[in-house]
């Protein structure tokens, strides 16, 4: 059944079609039509958040930690670009997010009008797709092609640019069964032939290991259990990248940790020493390589991605296959057992991973007297395994950090910006996850200076009665930054202090949440319980050593078995060559 | 800690610079992109190429399927291997990409391309100019007493061999349309 309705009217009804509840904006002059059918309803909430790169990044955290898509509204103009950070994040880590922008009239397009920008033109390359409606009939099928191409496949943003004129004009309502079937179905399933390759090569293995990625989590629930069980039944080691944490137990025995640039020395050492790489829905991204040319150079490797551009584009594979990560490991697990479930004796390889293991690679030198960031996120990981726990991230140290010291058992639990690298992403994306997830624990771990960027999120967490929990690794420091010149400019540390911080208690009190300072490392437990225990927004001040650096590390342009372990070993680590690259 | 010193050109030895791994042979390839006739698809495969570093030597598009909105752009382009194989990959996922075929590797294929030459001279030079052009099987489309223009199709090799010769004697402007291509035999 197809029936008549205004456009705006139109964009309400085909988010209830596509089962949305949670729409994150900012209204404007471009979309005040859309704005006033939202107001007439009540099926859809709106979160008014304070900016649009809020609003994006607050779909990411709701897209993510439910794997339904997030939907944002922002208006023309500004409110489109200030959408562009937001869309290329959801770009690079591969979040489904569906984006409504407003447009001037289409009568107006290309005449510099207020608030006009060439939307389409500027989120062109960041987006899987985007479209500008010009036709109201077009609008609804329009949207529910917008929702196919955000989920399937390798999710993404998308964006629908919508001119006022369209918003005004009546059009037939198409319903999402009805809608034009897109020729864009990417393929799911491998062959039968690359299926039986995989386990050829799983069951003489030697010195495998399993490099998993935030493909995993995309491919869903199922996928994780899936995983988890090949994991167990092979019994081979699993490293994650940052993307791919949760998908495999980090109280799992196959457990290596995450691995890369900070990541854990047995998981690196064991992707250098393999002898078969099983890639499963990961990017071999710079951030996991290191120095390309001696990558892992005694292994065969089997890539499995959803996404065929990301075969050879970095590393050349022995065997790829294409298909969705859930449908691929199903398959593998059927021809596995149907062949006896073989494997080769891994015994040795296991004995030199437990050597890597007893390195300890995370041992940092406590202190007394001051909080170390990494006791910090221990203390808070020991008082809170075991809760119904969510937790976002913003980018840099602290994230590392968080990435080697919290565990996380199950996927969609953890949040964090991790192709693009947004500071500001942590905050707004622990509202989106707040929302999906009203009585669980939604902690932000972030450093005080990307958590500035985006800091103007308390209202909306002071509007929407969200008990988000901001624990802030305070070093007064761009703690990144910081490192990185320590290393390599000569200790020059230039514009990476945070000068003229905020008092945060007295911060969180002027929007009405409350405030946490602690600087004690004995009063650190007490000070954890407090945010958790309360009912409402925290601002967790945690005062921590200014120049810790984040170790393990594997200096830029090196191999993953040239790992640096602590301060002791970085003198002259990083050469010329590698000090070009970031 | 010494100050940094980074070489100059060092970044042509950056450990992520695809063009060290695997150096391999310059080829060229002959594309053929079936698309959605949309708006903004060009925009969408030439900013996928420039955005990424990839080179376009010749473009061509045009509408090929009105019923169906169908369009055929056929792009030449250069690279490795690798990076060609990239290419193929990154412009099959644009969504309104429906067919990436290289021409150059699926079998034999024709390649044609119309140019139009502009060649202004008298006398001796003006009669040589029309003898090659016949040589060339070219065509005087237009003419005035001190100019010819000659219309050639062609392969881009036999283009380019024309306009070589016709540059000592007077030619003023080229136009090019870029290369079409099918592959040959009764297949689609």
């Amino acid at each position: 059944m197809t029936r008549q309705m205004t456009g705006a009217k139109m964009v309400v009804q085909a988010l209830k079609d596509q089962g949305v509840d949670t729409v994150f904006g900012y209204p404007g002059g471009a979309v005040l039509p859309i704005y006033d059918e939202i107001f007439q309803q009540n099926d859809i909430r709106h979160i008014l958040v304070r900016h649009e790169q809020a609003a994006l990044h607050a779909a990411e955290g709701y897209a993510r930690s439910t794997g339904k898509p997030g939907v944002a509204l922002v208006t023309s103009g500004p409110g489109a670009t200030n959408a562009v950070t937001g869309l290329t994040d959801a770009l690079l880590d591969s979040i489904p997010l569906v984006v409504f922008s407003g447009q001037v009239p289409t009568f107006m397009i290309g005449t510099d009008g207020f608030q006009e920008a060439d939307t389409v033109g500027i989120t062109r390359p960041c987006t899987k797709h985007n479209w500008l409606v010009k036709d109201t009939d077009q609008l609804a099928d329009t949207i529910h092609q917008a929702f196919h191409v955000a989920t399937s496949g390798r999710p993404g943003p998308v964006l629908i640019d919508l001119p006022k004129d369209v918003q005004f004009a009546d059009g037939e309502y198409t319903p999402p069964a009805k809608a034009k079937i897109s020729h864009y179905q990417p393929k799911v399933k491998a062959s039968i032939e690359e299926i039986t390759d995989i386990v050829a090569l799983i069951e003489k293995a030697e010195r495998p290991v399993f490099y998993t990625g935030g493909g995993v989590i995309n491919s869903g629930p199922g996928a994780a259990m899936l995983l988890r069980e090949l994991v167990d039944a092979t019994g081979f080691p699993i490293t994650s990248t940052l993307m791919g944490l949760g998908a495999y137990p980090a109280s799992g025995k196959q457990w290596l940790g995450m691995l890369g640039m900070h990541g854990l020395y047995e998981a690196n050492m064991a992707m250098h020493g393999c002898d078969l790489m099983i890639n499963i829905g990961a990017r071999f991204d710079d951030r996991i390589t290191g120095r390309i040319q001696d990558f892992s150079p005694n292994s065969k490797k089997i890539h499995i991605d959803i996404d065929p551009s990301s075969i050879n584009k970095i590393i050349r594979v022995d065997l790829p296959v294409i298909g969705d990560v859930g449908h691929v490991l199903e398959d593998i697990l059927k021809v596995w057992k149907s062949r006896g479930r073989k494997t080769a004796d891994v015994s040795a390889w296991q004995k030199q991973i437990d050597e890597w293991r007893a390195v300890r690679c995370l041992t940092y030198k406590n202190s007394g007297s001051v909080i170390k960031p990494q006791y910090a996120l221990q203390r808070f990981e020991e008082l809170t395994k075991g809760m119904d726990r969510y937790i976002t991230t913003e980018v840099g140290q602290h994230q590392m950090w968080a990435a080697q010291f919290l565990g996380f058992e199950d996927p969609n639990r953890w949040m964090t910006s991790g192709g693009l690298g947004t500071m500001g992403y942590g905050f707004p994306a622990s509202i989106g996850v707040q929302l999906a997830h009203p009585e669980s624990l939604v902690v932000n771990i972030a450093g005080e200076a990307s958590w500035l960027m985006n800091m103007q999120e308390m209202g909306t967490a002071i509007q929407y009665r969200l008990p988000v929990k901001q624990f802030i690794l305070n070093n007064e420091r761009l703690g990144m930054v910081r490192q990185w010149q320590q290393l390599l400019h000569g200790e020059r540390y230039s514009s990476s202090w945070s000068e003229a911080l905020p008092d945060f208690v007295k911060l969180a009190e002027a929007f009405g949440a409350k405030g946490i300072q602690c600087s004690d490392p004995k009063d650190l437990d007490d000070a954890i319980m407090e945010m958790i225990n309360y009912d409402g927004p925290v601002i967790f001040d945690c005062l921590v050593e200014k120049h810790e650096n984040c170790f393990p590390m594997i200096p830029s342009g090196k191999p993953h078995n040239e790992m640096l372990l602590g301060d002791a070993s970085t003198d002259g680590a990083i050469k010329s060559d590698g000090a070009v690259l970031v | 800690m010494s100050a940094l010193r980074i070489e100059q050109g060092s970044t042509s030895h950056s450990a992520y610079d695809l063009r060290d791994y695997h150096a391999e042979v310059i080829e060229k390839h002959t594309l053929a992109v079936l698309v959605d006739n949309e708006a903004g698809v060009l925009a969408r495969v030439i900013g996928l190429f420039s955005g990424r570093g990839f080179n376009i030597e010749s473009l061509t598009v045009a509408e090929v399927n009105h019923e169906n909105h169908l369009s055929r752009i056929t792009i030449v382009t250069t690279g490795t291997r690798d990076v060609i194989e990239q290419i193929k990959a990154q412009v099959g996922r644009i969504v309104p990409v429906h067919d990436v075929h290289d021409l150059t590797v699926e079998g034999p294929s024709i390649e044609r391309e119309l140019a139009l030459f502009k060649v202004e001279g008298t006398g001796n030079n003006r009669i040589e100019a029309l003898r090659l052009a016949e040589i060339f099987r070219a065509n005087v489309v237009d003419s005035t007493l001190e100019s010819f223009v000659f219309e050639m199709t062609g392969t881009s090799e036999k283009i380019d061999a024309f306009a070589d010769l016709m540059r000592p004697l007077g030619l003023v402007e080229t136009a090019r349309t870029g290369v079409a291509a099918l592959a040959r035999g009764s297949a689609i």
